[in-house]
């Protein structure tokens, strides 16, 4: 058994002295991660004000005179945007990733902690950019987060000249960030895990992660190559993208490149970027039930490869995304097929979450209601999505609301529930202190009824037909009144789950302020990161010792075991059992 | 786990046990591995860059220039068809022998040799770069070959061109900085405690760019 590396570097870790080294220019992966924390979360909030102002124009068209048609566009890019890339990826792999990875296989720090500082400041460096376009002469690009040419680089779009620009521009430095990163912890995983770690072993937060990494690196090269192409389509004039194209009236230079083909490139990376969100979020949401329903996860193995297969195929559905397009409709039966596929493992997830539950002993603390609410809103979402993989239903469903419904579902509302169970559940670790649970109980039942009321009705919109991405629908004969009245109580919803989200963001500086230190670990959790000598942990995160671990994270209620939980470095020998019980006879298995 | 361990079971379920065993997943420092992903990552930017050349090219409503006589030179009043990409390609695998032989010498712990090996390396990458700006040179200076156009037929033959042999040109470049700095390290003794893996890694990268100019050689030059 030869662990290398990390466990014998200890002596040669790096020691910052000086404040911009222990803060800016960090090489802890602690630091870095609370670093991408703020950023995305900071990130984050502009979206959801972008959405705001969105809604606000939708629920009552013509009474805002200060958003016109252009702004409008361009904040239904920035915020589709923001959200899928600079907020959720960036905050489930690049914080949780960072925080999470050494702590729970046990490591002193990522295998390379420079590559791991600048992972970040790329990023850091790619949202300046984003946020740049807006002050660009014609404002950031309003094209739609597809950004499909030829119309993302005609005149006419709003942002086709800088803004369009600095929008790829920014993705390919995310892109970079993003490698860094990833490499990190794939290699993290791989080849630092302490002793008695086995890959069978680590907590389903980590192989969420695990797979999504992979995930991402093999699927943001395809949007890198379309970034690339599309910046010469629009800098240098060249026609990868675009056809012979008459534009407000006058023929172009552009010929003979084909617009299908960004939209394989594009949603070959953009399907695989829904599980590069969604899987790390599955791994933390299992942990949370396991954690505070004090049961170990029901078949783990499963759900392991569960996220594996899911991983896999999640390359080979793209083009779901484009039975509209044109496309030889041979693929879309091949691509229909695959797609349902996914539901199989999926649903053994959801299947086995629900089960976890069963016969627990739930406590209902903030993080546990988030962690179910996930699984509502994610079921929900997924069933939509069974509507929609199918080409016939798809067709007639194709850019109306109930796709905009399916997806904020999936992969919006599911994804933040869990990030929120996560905060709620990790802040005790990180800063010591334990999230106020009063204002978490609001900002959950806020959160939560408050998506309802947005995306139930929006599926009911939809199906009516109503177009997404129109600035305003007008006097439209197949639009009933009631659909509009429905526009308008959907976007007092948002407002109001708007402001559910500043009871957070007080919460957190609440908490930092004036809440006491609470106890150690506590949630009674039985994975590695919450047993380090110091907490929140130190640089270098362990003692002398590496710790060695003896059992999986998952070691709730075991049988005649006195505590509720064994952690996961306790070896059996030390484990205290009831007196009079004979765990040889009783048949416990652990593993 | 005391489950898992025991007894042999099928080939599917032993290979499962053996790889998620522990230990480290592959038997080799962390740095080939993360070489290892950053190139599977790399392959499928270029493969993407080659599946989007081959679309445009399908798609493209004019003529495909005639590959065999944009890249020819004209030697003592001879034409003859692909010679320079004949001799880049030749000192581009000649760079990749002197690399493995700079690795077997590192491991040998013959600093002195692989120090030079490196460098040639790095010297024969940098007259690959030389030769393809030559080139690049003359097909936009005499053939009068643009990104966005061309007098020869289809504007996407200069478009995919300048971007796939510049984005592997970049990767060259790259990579000869790459060798130089790491044969400095080597002779100045960086690696003589942590063992000198990093030369076989910096190999990897280099070979990579070696067997990705093999693809655009043949799907650019061939077809």
């Amino acid at each position: 058994m030869t662990h290398i590396a990390i466990a014998d570097q200890e002596p040669e870790l790096h020691h910052p002295r000086t404040f911009i080294g222990k803060y800016i220019w960090s090489q802890d992966h602690k630091v870095i991660a609370i670093q991408y924390a703020c950023t995305a979360i900071f990130v984050g909030l502009v979206a959801l004000m972008l959405s705001v102002v969105m809604r606000l124009q939708l629920g009552f068209p013509d009474q805002f005179d200060f958003i016109n048609p252009n702004m409008y566009l361009q904040f239904v890019t920035m915020h589709g945007m923001i959200m899928v890339i600079y907020l959720l990826t960036a905050l489930l792999l690049g914080g949780f990733g960072n925080y999470l990875i050494p702590l729970m296989v046990g490591t002193r720090d990522m295998v390379f902690p420079y590559l791991n500082m600048l992972s970040f400041w790329f990023y850091f460096l790619s949202v300046l950019v984003l946020l740049a376009s807006f002050f660009v002469p014609g404002g950031p690009t309003g094209a739609g987060w597809t950004l499909y040419p030829p119309q993302s680089i005609l005149e006419g779009t709003p942002g086709s000249g800088m803004g369009i620009v600095m929008m790829l521009a920014s993705l390919a430095i995310f892109i970079i960030a993003f490698t860094m990163g990833g490499l990190n912890y794939v290699s993290t995983i791989l080849q630092a895990r302490t002793r008695g770690m086995t890959l069978m072993r680590m907590p389903l937060t980590i192989w969420g992660i695990f797979t999504a990494t992979i995930l991402g690196l093999f699927a943001f090269p395809a949007l890198l190559v379309s970034a690339i192409m599309m910046l010469f389509d629009s800098i240098l004039g060249t026609s990868f993208f675009m056809p012979a194209i008459v534009s407000l009236g006058e023929a172009t230079d552009y010929e003979g490149g084909s617009p299908i083909l960004f939209q394989h490139l594009f949603w070959f990376f953009g399907h695989p970027e829904v599980y590069i969100v969604a899987l790390p979020a599955f791994g933390m949401v299992s942990d949370v039930l396991s954690v505070h329903a004090r049961k170990n996860i029901f078949g783990y193995r499963m759900m392991v490869w569960a996220i594996v297969i899911i991983g896999g195929l999640s390359f080979v559905v793209w083009a779901h995304h484009m039975y509209v397009s044109g496309m030889n409709p041979y693929f879309g039966f091949f691509f229909a097929t695959t797609t349902l596929i996914i539901a199989v493992p999926t649903a053994i997830k959801v299947y086995n979450w629900v089960l976890t539950l069963w016969q627990g002993n739930i406590h209902l603390t903030v993080p546990m209601l988030f962690a179910i609410g996930f699984i509502f809103t994610f079921t929900h979402g997924g069933l939509s999505g069974l509507f929609l993989g199918n080409v016939v239903i798809d067709l007639p469903l194709s850019d109306t609301f109930f796709v905009v419904a399916h997806f904020h579902m999936v992969m919006g509302v599911s994804p933040i529930m869990v990030l929120f169970a996560a905060i709620y559940h990790w802040f005790p670790l990180v800063t010591g202190k334990q999230l106020n649970t009063r204002l978490g109980m609001i900002h959950f039942w806020g959160t939560f009824i408050g998506t309802y009321a947005i995306y139930l009705p929006m599926h009911y919109i939809g199906f009516l037909g109503v177009p997404r991405r129109y600035y305003a629908l007008g006097d439209t004969s197949f639009i009933p009144d009631s659909a509009h009245a429905l526009n308008a109580n959907i976007t007092i919803a948002v407002i109001i789950v708007a402001l559910f989200q500043l009871i957070f963001i007080f919460n957190l500086f609440w908490t930092i302020k004036r809440e006491p230190k609470s106890r150690i670990n506590p949630w009674d959790a039985a994975s590695l990161e919450w047993h380090t000598p110091d907490v929140p942990p130190h640089h270098g995160n362990w003692g002398r010792e590496l710790p060695t671990v003896h059992r999986w994270a998952y070691d709730y209620s075991v049988p005649g075991v006195v505590k509720d939980f064994i952690p996961q470095h306790v070896p059996d020998s030390e484990v205290v059992y009831e007196p009079g019980y004979d765990r040889f006879t009783s048949g416990r298995e652990s593993t | 786990m005391t489950d898992m361990n025991s007894a042999p079971k099928g080939y599917w379920q032993n290979m499962v046990v053996d790889w998620s065993a522990d230990k480290e997943a592959f038997k080799v420092n962390w740095g080939k591995v993360m070489m290892w992903v950053f190139l599977v990552s790399d392959t499928f930017i270029f493969s993407l860059f080659l599946i989007g050349y081959m679309n445009v090219r399908i798609s493209a409503s004019e003529a495909w220039p005639l590959t065999s006589e944009v890249f020819a030179l004209v030697v003592g009043g001879e034409h003859i068809p692909l010679l320079l990409i004949a001799i880049m390609t030749f000192i581009l695998i000649t760079s990749s022998g002197t690399m493995a032989m700079a690795v077997n010498t590192a491991y040998q712990g013959n600093k002195h040799a692989t120090f030079w090996l490196m460098i040639t390396t790095a010297v024969l990458g940098a007259s690959f770069v030389g030769m393809q700006a030559y080139e690049w040179t003359k097909l936009i200076v005499e053939e009068g070959i643009r990104p966005w156009g061309n007098p020869l037929g289809a504007a996407q033959f200069g478009s995919t061109f300048f971007m796939i042999t510049g984005f592997h040109g970049l990767h060259v470049t790259g990579g000869v900085i790459y060798l130089t700095i790491v044969a400095i390290k080597v002779r100045l003794g960086h690696y003589d405690k942590k063992g000198f893996q990093i030369v076989e890694i910096t190999g990897l990268y280099w070979h990579f760019v070696d067997l990705v100019w093999v693809f655009i050689f043949a799907f650019f030059y061939l077809w």
